[in-house]
């Protein structure tokens, strides 16, 4: 049985019945997966957010199923990631097939000592609807149903959003506007601002089927395979007994045609064979890669599908939008609480952009290598294939995705750069990898103990009063506070006695030291919350 | 240096050309070219460094840029 989607009511706000325009901090326009996680780690932080969506319901059809540890990892910040876990699939082997066999496997063998693991699977709908939960039992969040925004427009550090409503239209006003209103953002719209990239005219179809047994939990990818000659397919499972299979169908298909039922069938039983199935949803679709070129346009701030969009080769798309809203929302707390130079914002732009640029980059190369442009490049295709069954070093060069990671910000002018000698692991703008712990008594995890404001990581000295006096700073000794109990920590870290790491509230590293001194630290702090900026600029 | 080495290196260079034309005896143009692909693919993975092989790219491209110039 298909699942049925929650309806969740619309409800009249007090805002509508005011007679003057009333004005909020935060508003987050769209409840998909970027701006539930907004409005979720403004609530955390102790910022109201206003939350409006133009739907009562959530994602139709499974789109996004693949979810990264690092997105994991911030939903669990977010206290929402225990249920996904429970239903999502977990999955580590993955199989590439050209024409009629098998041309290698992939195995993510994650490597133990992390809370999460490096992928679940999980349709979008229940992805959201786990955030819609976590949203009702914070009263920080005012969500909206049914509120569409029909016009945005700035006057000075004021925006200005005109809404419609079952009950009729109105007003409100806010400092800050979040734009997380998907792919065609009606706000971008609103701001004439444009997405400039590249646009695929392949076409692709996914069909997304029941089935009682039969596959095993693995990602599947066929190149030219006997049963759709010339194109790719992928299947994927879902928690629910639902497969993922999507064709690759060109540029000159039908969509209209190739959605109907009679079309379809045919399709899946060339693949399955006498295997019984049920189809729970269709869909055709075409990508575009392209961005903004700021996400950041006076008081109004892009994330998710509004800001950059991608290929689904690789899950970027809703991993790399969750990975952007957390990167935000740190910042723009302290901006708000006056704890952070303005300029802070700024630097959601320039680390954003990178991560952004990385996703293009590897969504686009996996479709030039899934979706050949030219004889040529044809024939260097299919030979990489041939030559992965026989050869190891050709299985690199396959590409039916890059699966996310994540985005490390080497460049950021947050970072203080490295003095000491250090493993690159854990190195200055990357995200910090986990590790098992005990604390006060009971088995956890290091990022469970980060939280979400800055850390300062110490092991083996004599901490200087001032620092755990710091607004914002929590001091952590490991051997106190933490036990390291598989050295997990010490390993990733290169860490040993004396040493220090400063963490970022999104959890990315902003300094590390061999020997800790007071004025570094506080240096190295004032780095990260955007002061040197105002110096440079 | 860590560019392309384009001094003569070839243990017997009569020979491998011999070898190259040899492969390709009485093959289609398709798999002649399938030939190369799988060919280009093998080097360029025994050489490895990335700095090489743009060497190398840049190299191989620009006489054909000559050819095709009027």
């Amino acid at each position: 049985m298909p699942k049925i989607p929650p309806q969740y009511t619309y409800r009249r706000s007090a805002d509508q019945e005011s007679t003057r325009v009333v004005h909020h901090p935060v508003i987050v326009v769209g409840a998909g997966p970027s701006g539930l996680s907004a409005a979720i780690d403004l609530a955390g932080c102790g910022i109201p957010a206003v939350l409006l969506d133009d739907n009562n319901t959530v994602s139709t059809g499974s789109r996004a199923i693949c979810f990264a540890k690092r997105t994991l990892e911030i939903w669990d910040r977010l206290g929402c990631a225990a249920p996904m876990l429970e239903k999502g699939i977990v999955w580590q082997l993955g199989k590439v097939f050209f024409r009629d066999a098998q041309v290698y496997q992939f195995n993510l063998l994650p490597e133990g000592g992390h809370k999460m693991p490096a992928f679940i699977n999980l349709q979008q709908y229940y992805v959201e609807e786990f955030l819609v939960d976590r949203v009702h039992e914070l009263p920080a969040i005012d969500l909206r149903w049914k509120n569409r925004v029909t016009n945005v427009v700035q006057r000075g550090d004021v925006v200005a959003l005109e809404i419609e409503t079952p009950d009729g239209s109105y007003t409100l006003t806010c400092d800050w506007l979040i734009a997380a209103d998907g792919a065609n953002s009606p706000i971008r719209e609103s701001l004439g601002v444009r997405a400039h990239g590249q646009e695929f005219h392949d076409q692709f179809l996914i069909c997304d089927i029941t089935m009682q047994a039969g596959f095993p939990t693995e990602r599947w990818f066929w190149f030219d395979p006997p049963f759709h000659p010339g194109h790719s397919v992928l299947l994927h499972r879902q928690p629910d007994n639902v497969w993922r299979v999507d064709f690759q169908i060109g540029a000159d298909a039908d969509p209209a045609d190739a959605l109907r039922i009679e079309n379809i069938t045919p399709r899946i039983n060339a693949m399955l064979g006498e295997r019984k199935w049920n189809l729970e949803w269709a869909s055709a679709y075409t990508f575009r890669c392209r961005k903004l070129d700021r996400f950041v346009h006076g008081r109004v701030v892009f994330v998710g599908d509004a800001a950059h969009q991608v290929s689904p080769f690789g899950a970027r798309g809703a991993n790399g939008a969750v990975q952007g809203v957390e990167n935000l929302i740190w910042k723009l707390v302290r901006v708000l609480r006056g704890e952070a130079s303005p300029a802070l914002l700024a630097t959601y732009d320039d680390e954003r952009q990178y991560g952004a640029r990385e996703n293009l980059l590897n969504s686009t190369r996996a479709t030039d290598f899934i979706s050949p442009k030219s004889a040529i490049s044809g024939v260097f295709r299919d030979s990489v294939l041939l030559l992965a069954k026989r050869y190891p070093f050709a299985r690199a060069l396959v590409n039916s995705g890059r699966l996310s990671v994540p985005c490390g910000y080497d460049d950021s002018p947050l970072n203080t750069p490295d003095v000491d000698d250090f493993s690159a692991l854990a190195r200055p703008g990357s995200a910090c990898p986990d590790a098992a712990m005990i604390g006060h008594g009971r088995a956890g995890w290091l990022l469970e103990a980060l939280g979400g404001g800055f850390v300062l990581l110490v092991v083996g000295i004599e901490v200087p009063d001032a620092l755990r006096h710091v607004a914002d700073l929590t001091v952590l000794e490991l051997g106190s506070d933490l036990v390291d109990v598989n050295a997990d920590l010490a390993r990733r870290y290169d860490l040993a006695d004396g040493g220090a790491y400063l963490i970022r509230p999104d959890q990315h590293v902003a300094a590390r030291w061999r020997r800790l001194h007071e004025a570094d630290v506080l240096r190295a702090m004032r780095r990260a919350l955007g002061f040197d900026l105002e110096d440079v600029s | 240096m860590n560019g392309l080495n384009v001094e003569a290196n070839f243990d017997d260079a009569d020979g491998f050309y011999v070898a190259l034309i040899d492969a390709h005896r009485g093959l289609s143009d398709a798999a002649s070219a399938a030939l190369n692909a799988r060919l280009i693919l093998l080097l360029a993975n025994h050489i490895g460094t990335m700095t090489v092989l743009y060497d190398a790219l840049d190299k191989a491209r620009a006489p054909i840029d000559e050819e095709n110039s009027p």
